[in-house]
């Protein structure tokens, strides 16, 4: 999802704040410690994966996850997944606390349909892609700011499971996941520094061939060359919008 | 901001709720708090960057090692005893002097947790998050390190299961220093990539 979570590349946010007394603790506070131990200890055994405790996390409506610091993500989206497996009640915590924390809104139905049919890898070391341009309503682990950009597959590190789908408990469709390079320039255009490379972990699904060709010409050929693919994308992403 | 001290019944704020939620999910037989007391323990004091920094300084002493670190940090890391959580799929990369490297995780706070512990709360902070892939060199700049402009800045958004830990450049005038003592001068910073290490000319004047 579009989640106030992907924040590559956002502005607003202001200088890091660095240096300050107790940045480096593991814990500000005992709930802190509290909490890390517990969802650490819990959570595997609620039948959650860290898939889709992530997409709790990502559930969370933007202003409160701003106004929230990091571990209290983690507990709003622990509690939200103990609930919804039926281990606790909304009442029953609220009650025990003293204190109401609104509800995370649900997880979206329909997740991303794999495209990887087998782990055979599709791409090697040096090879063009692109990463596509999508926009799933469930669980991505392919951040917007480097949607519909061309980078070099630096490195396979094997097969994967893949969040999209793992999230939603609809599989586990694993695939290979590349180190995938961008230069500065791809991703920020001019102004970005002309040496510069944004190196990310992307997996096959989120991925292109995008040949030796200027990119628009690229996806323009693409479409009219491979019309079972196209059709295949274009359906899945009707589901998706529909969901929405 | 709540008290998180408090643990008064009644309290309010993420104290009050994490007490609520351990205190439910005992009576159901779900958690242990003793088992939660050796996590914290663990995490708080046995787990943090001194693991990185002896991989570092073995890495600068012990060539060979440099070499299995670099091919495969998971196994190298083990030779010294050092795995755990969010380090299955470590990957260290080398500042050179043509390179310089930074580790961030835009999507959450992904980080390599056996060799460096949890992450200081910049690392986890929004304006770190957003810009640490657009504007690195400004956000560098802002630790007080500035990268020359003939040397290619790598970021490195771990955004798989990939953890990342940076190989910083030994520092000149650390010739005669012993692996030990070199691990004492490798800081949690330069292994994330937003500080070099200070040589020991500097470190002495300093």
């Amino acid at each position: 999802m579009n989640g106030i979570h992907d924040m590559g590349a956002m502005d607003g946010f202001g200088r890091v704040e660095h240096g300050e007394p107790g940045e480096s603790a593991a814990f500000h506070s005992e709930w802190e410690a509290r909490a890390f131990a517990l969802i650490n200890s819990v959570l595997v055994r609620s039948g959650a994966n860290v898939d889709e405790f992530r997409h709790a996390i990502e559930r969370i409506p933007p202003a409160r996850y701003l106004a929230s610091g990091y571990y209290e993500r983690w507990l709003h989206a622990t509690e939200t997944l103990l609930v919804e497996k039926g281990i606790l009640s909304r009442p029953e915590i609220d009650a025990r606390a003293g204190s109401e924390i609104a509800a995370i809104p649900a997880a979206h139905v329909a997740p991303a349909k794999p495209r990887a049919k087998n782990p055979r890898a599709r791409f090697r070391a040096g090879r063009r892609v692109r990463a596509r341009n999508i926009n799933p309503a469930g669980h991505t682990r392919l951040p917007r700011y480097v949607r519909g950009k061309i980078g070099v597959i630096r490195h396979d590190w094997g097969i994967y499971i893949f969040p999209d789908t793992n999230a939603h408990h609809a599989g586990e469709a694993r695939q290979h996941v590349y180190n995938v390079a961008f230069a500065a320039r791809e991703l920020f255009g001019p102004a970005a520094h002309p040496r510069d490379q944004i190196v990310i972990d992307l997996w096959e699904d989120y991925l292109e061939p995008a040949g030796s060709k200027p990119a628009a010409r690229t996806a323009a050929k693409k479409t009219k060359k491979k019309p079972p693919i196209a059709t295949r994308r274009k359906g899945s992403s009707q589901v998706r919008s529909h969901a929405r | 901001m709540p008290d998180d001290h408090q643990h008064d019944t009644g309290v309010r704020g993420p104290a009050a709720r994490v007490k609520a939620l351990e205190e439910l999910l005992a009576e159901k037989g779900l958690v242990d708090s003793a088992q939660l007391d050796q996590i914290t323990e663990t995490y708080q004091h046995a787990v943090g960057p001194r693991a990185g920094a002896r991989v570092v300084a073995k890495s600068w002493c012990d060539g060979e090692f440099r070499r299995r670190l670099i091919a495969d940090a998971v196994a190298a890391c083990a030779e010294l005893g050092i795995a755990g959580p969010e380090g299955g799929h470590l990957v260290a990369v080398e500042n050179t002097p043509r390179v310089h490297n930074l580790v961030v995780c835009t999507l959450c706070s992904c980080y390599p947790w056996p060799v460096l512990g949890l992450p200081p709360a910049w690392y986890k902070s929004f304006a770190y998050r957003s810009r640490a892939v657009s504007d690195p060199r400004g956000v560098m700049r802002e630790f007080g390190l500035v990268i020359s402009d003939a040397v290619e800045v790598r970021v490195w958004d771990s955004s798989a299961e990939q953890r990342y830990i940076v190989i910083p450049e030994r520092p000149r005038g650390t010739e005669s220093m012993t692996e030990a003592e070199l691990a004492e001068i490798v800081t949690r910073d330069s292994m994330i990539g937003v500080a070099k290490i200070a040589g020991l000319a500097k470190r002495i004047a300093s």
